[in-house]
């Protein structure tokens, strides 16, 4: 009989070569573990090869999972949990494994070849060199093989079946149900039920396996969390993003259209939205990046909801149309899924260095409106308020997510569709103006006092044609000027109509009412920086934090709130450039950076630290 | 233009001129193409709004602006993009692209050949001056070799493009040439263009009297223009002044009538399948304009780009409510209730 320990969290990676299946193996925990009602939070790592060669340390392939019985913000710093499937994978993760942390090790791949290959030079699982952690070396590739020479599969297609023999053993582990990886497996090999089956069989073989060795003494639980009452799902931020778009063209009435060039990691939202049809999306995948903005602007010229989505080099070479669209004064929504740059940089690794590029990348003044979602889950309401902002202001909107929240998952509360915001847009149809004849006429840079955009007569408009483009115009008429006092007033005009989005206030958490030191983040840090702050009240340290979802303009009450904290903290995953806004922004304002580029997310252990130095100074 | 309905409302070339002054230089071609389009507009029978020009930037590119349609004065090279994202998302739309030798040849040559081979619904005009006159006369991609200009004071090393080359090679399913100076036909010309569904290319010789004056004019002088223009007609024998075309290996070849058997005279079909006929045609003449076919080279059927995005989300699209769908959305795969 095993015991069963009650755990409130657990953190456990899955490790092995980019064939084993580690994603797939990771996702399917996931959903044992959401449908268990953990709270939870999950980080993919994986090569940018595809398949790089095996057993090699680049092919490592990784899926971590924080899961909770409470509310948890990160994927965790360190896992307590490993599964190694092979000796790089071991080898490539060892050291972020907790000391006295517990590994399943799949001794079949400890083979003498494999273990030169990573620059082992003796089997670390007999030289003792892992005696500070609980190894549980199990034979996974031969025993799955074993449970499946009953099953008209090849020994190849049966060896292939030794991760879901890992799930299963690890789902005993952690008592996670297994029902719905069966229901999904079916599904998946719908058309091959001999490998499905195969696979469930794996599944359980590996279940059983620890039921019945004596390997495992000990088996946990983990309570489900108490979360806010509603219907959950988990979402990754790209699917969330995905969502999101086609919420906007619900909320605004629109036809949505995508134009899009396969860019890692934000290709999955071309692949998710090319699924969505039914909502009237259109998704273009163009010849290249330029192309992907050129057809969304065109699209918006004719009433659409113009999309494009993409990644830092992608952005780079939108650049100039989106100047355009600065100038056309039309709407056009544009994702930017950052990676680790410049360049190709780290393709499949995080980071938030595009900040200042989203603010300044281009020509000439060409101010824009920049949103950034600050978990997977806001991926959502941030590409509603992209829609809200692009629609009302006719303005190009930048929103700033990263591999990070692309990738990763957490539970979301679903909203209800009562809860989606009215975002119906109103085109122009009618004459707005009288000429110096008195003839009724259109001036399509005739400006709403209030927001200061201009009419948006859509192609098809009777008596409403007009002609725009990027040369300097006439504000009213939209006739081509070079008058400069028009420029120079064009160029403010512009400026302040961007400075004048409404956006909601910065909110401040700060439950003492007394602390000095403010955190403030921006994007995906939101996790991170909350699990710090969370461990540092809990050992009775005070900090107050805010996090910035609008960049551009920023919160009309940032300086106030800026104001009452003598140090405010930045953690961004770049060399400072919010820093560098707020200090631009806000003089008199004492920000400390804290800045790190390794493409992963920041842990909440090197906040804590960080955080403490600071208040701890003064 | 597949959506577009003809109901012919009574418009004049007037009701298509803009109240913009028109600011080419004096005797520039672009002058002439205007006045041909302006006054072959109202053939379309469409109302004015139904029309959209888009053009990217060169002198070319000023063309939106004296027309009173819709018009996009874009970036450089850019046009076949942007109009693809209307078109797609427009089908009552006649969308036409109005863009030159430099904006679509050099820097948008990728889109240009991206919007012939999809075969979306648009209609390009490449105004063609062999030179670019905007950033006032460098050498262009179809510059002709030793061309002198500032950027190549001792001539132009580069090897020119064949636009109507490059166009069927690009899969084009029309393709055309005409002359800035020849009226009746470039209207003929726009008119088969504007009857085609689908990409249609059509390669305008322009002059521009600035920095390239008279490079078309063996084409235009009465005492050259028989022997080097050759007006393809469909369904008759490819002959001009006292010459044939017949076929001659792989290609097509000039030759004296009286050297050629009438019956091995080649006969002009814009209609046949295999673009390698339509090519022959396009490398007849060279730089230097000897022996230049115009009309219509190539004009088959082929299932559209936009027609076919259309298809897709309509059918997929139809008697969806789309909130109550994205309900199902979101509630889709593997939920659970905290109550």
């Amino acid at each position: 009989m095993n015991t069963v320990r009650q755990l409130d969290r657990v953190v456990i990676r899955f490790a092995g070569d980019s064939g084993d299946g580690m994603q797939l193996t990771g996702d399917r925990f996931t959903a044992e573990t959401a449908k268990l009602g953990n709270d939870l939070s999950t980080l993919p790592n994986y090569p940018a090869e595809i398949r790089a060669p095996a057993g090699t340390l680049p092919g490592v392939s990784s899926f971590q999972i924080h899961f909770a019985d409470s509310d948890i913000l990160t994927p965790g710093d360190h896992p307590e949990v490993l599964i190694a499937m092979n000796p790089a994978a071991l080898k490539a993760n060892l050291r972020d494994l907790k000391a006295g942390g517990t590994i399943v090790v799949n001794t079949d791949e400890f083979t003498k070849r494999n273990l030169t290959k990573v620059g082992y030079d003796a089997n670390p699982l007999e030289d003792g060199s892992l005696e500070d952690y609980q190894v549980h070396a199990v034979a996974l590739a031969t025993l799955t093989i074993e449970a499946l020479k009953d099953f008209d599969v090849s020994k190849k297609d049966a060896e292939r079946s030794k991760n879901m023999f890992a799930l299963g053993l690890v789902s005993w582990m952690y008592s996670r149900p297994t029902e719905a990886t069966e229901e999904f497996l079916r599904a998946k090999f719908k058309s091959k039920p001999a490998i499905a089956e195969a696979n469930i069989a794996a599944l359980k073989a590996g279940w059983n396996y620890g039921d019945t060795t004596e390997a495992f003494a000990v088996r946990f639980e983990i309570p489900p969390a108490k979360l806010k009452a509603g219907t959950y799902r988990n979402i990754t931020g790209n699917v969330a993003l995905a969502w999101g778009i086609t919420a906007s063209g619900v909320a605004t009435g629109l036809p949505v259209f995508l134009g899009a060039y396969p860019i890692t990691p934000a290709s999955d939202i071309l692949h998710e939205l090319s699924k969505h049809k039914r909502f009237g999306v259109t998704t273009v995948q163009a010849e290249d990046e330029i192309a992907a903005v050129g057809a969304a602007l065109g699209a918006s010229w004719g009433g659409a909801l113009g999309v494009t989505t993409s990644s830092g080099p992608g952005i780079a070479l939108k650049s100039e149309t989106i100047s355009l669209a600065v100038s056309l004064e039309l709407p056009l929504v544009v994702v930017d899924v950052q990676r680790a740059g410049p360049s190709t940089g780290l393709p499949t690794k995080t980071e938030q260095a595009d900040l200042v590029m989203a603010m300044f990348g281009r020509h000439g003044e060409a101010p824009i409106a920049v949103l950034a979602p600050q978990s997977p889950s806001d991926c959502f309401d941030i590409m509603l308020e992209a829609a809200r902002i692009a629609t009302v202001y006719r303005t190009p909107v930048m929103v700033l997510s990263d591999g990070y929240i692309a990738n990763g998952a957490e539970p979301w509360q679903l909203p209800a569709m009562a809860d989606l915001p009215d975002l119906t847009v109103k085109f122009a149809t009618e004459m707005n103006a009288v000429d110096a004849k008195g003839e009724e006429v259109f001036l399509p840079f005739q400006r709403d006092p209030e927001t200061l955009a201009r009419p948006w007569a859509v192609p098809g408009t009777p008596g409403l044609q007009h002609r725009i483009g990027g040369i300097e115009k006439a504000d009213g008429t939209g006739d081509i000027s070079y008058d400069p006092v028009n420029h120079d007033h064009m160029v403010r005009t512009r400026a302040a109509k961007i400075a004048g989005i409404e956006v909601p206030d910065l909110e401040v958490d700060d439950p003492t009412g007394d602390a000095s030191v403010l955190v403030l983040g921006w994007g995906s840090t939101w996790g991170p920086i909350g699990a710090a702050v969370r461990a540092l009240r809990e050992k009775g340290v005070t900090v107050a934090r805010s996090h910035l979802r609008y960049l551009n303009p920023m919160p009309h009450n940032t300086a106030r709130v800026l104001a009452r904290y003598d140090k405010v903290v930045v953690p961004e995953m770049n060399l400072g450039q919010l820093t560098m806004l707020l200090r631009n922004n806000f003089p008199g304002t004492e920000v400390v950076g804290y800045n790190k580029v390794r493409g992963l997310p920041f842990t909440s252990n090197e906040l804590q630290d960080a955080l403490e130095e600071v208040i701890k100074n003064g | 233009m597949a959506d577009v309905k003809l109901d012919a409302p009574k418009l004049k070339a007037k009701d298509f001129k803009s109240s913009q002054e028109v600011r080419w230089c004096p005797g520039c071609g672009d002058y002439a193409i205007l006045a041909a389009v302006q006054s072959f507009l109202p053939e379309l029978g469409l109302e004015r709004e139904k029309i959209a020009f888009i053009s990217g930037i060169g002198c070319s590119s000023r063309f939106p602006y004296y027309l009173n349609t819709y018009g996009l004065h874009s970036i450089h090279g850019r046009a076949p993009a942007i109009a693809t994202g209307l078109a797609v998302s427009r089908p009552d739309l006649s969308v036409w692209v109005v863009t030159g030798d430099g904006d679509a040849l050099s820097i948008g040559g990728n889109h240009l050949i991206h919007a012939l081979r999809r075969n979306v619904n648009l209609k390009i005009l490449l105004f063609n001056n062999r030179i670019y006159g905007l950033t006032k006369g460098q050498y262009s991609p179809t510059s002709g070799p030793g061309t002198l200009t500032k950027s190549s004071p001792m001539g132009s090393v580069d090897a020119p493009f064949n636009p109507l080359s490059l166009a069927l090679g690009s899969e084009a399913t029309f393709v055309a040439r005409t002359l800035d100076s020849d009226r009746a036909h470039l209207q003929e010309v726009l008119r088969a263009a504007a009857e085609h569904e689908g990409s249609a290319f059509v390669e305008i010789y322009q002059n521009c009297p600035i920095f390239n004056d008279g490079a078309f004019e063996v084409l235009k002088n009465p005492d050259t223009r028989d022997e080097s223009i050759i007006r393809l007609q469909d369904g008759e024998p490819i002959a001009f002044g006292d010459k044939v075309v017949v076929q001659s290996g792989y290609g097509l070849q000039v030759k004296d009538a009286s050297e050629v058997d009438a019956a091995d005279v080649v006969v002009h079909k814009s209609d046949v399948d295999d673009p390698a006929y339509a090519f022959a045609l396009s490398r007849l003449s060279g730089i230097a304009l000897d022996h230049t076919p115009i009309g219509v080279f190539r004009n088959v059927k082929r299932p559209t780009y936009d027609a076919g995005v259309r298809t897709q989300v309509d059918e997929a699209a139809a008697g969806v409510d789309r909130k109550e769908a994205l309900d199902r959305l979101l509630h889709s795969g593997d939920t659970w209730t905290v109550l």
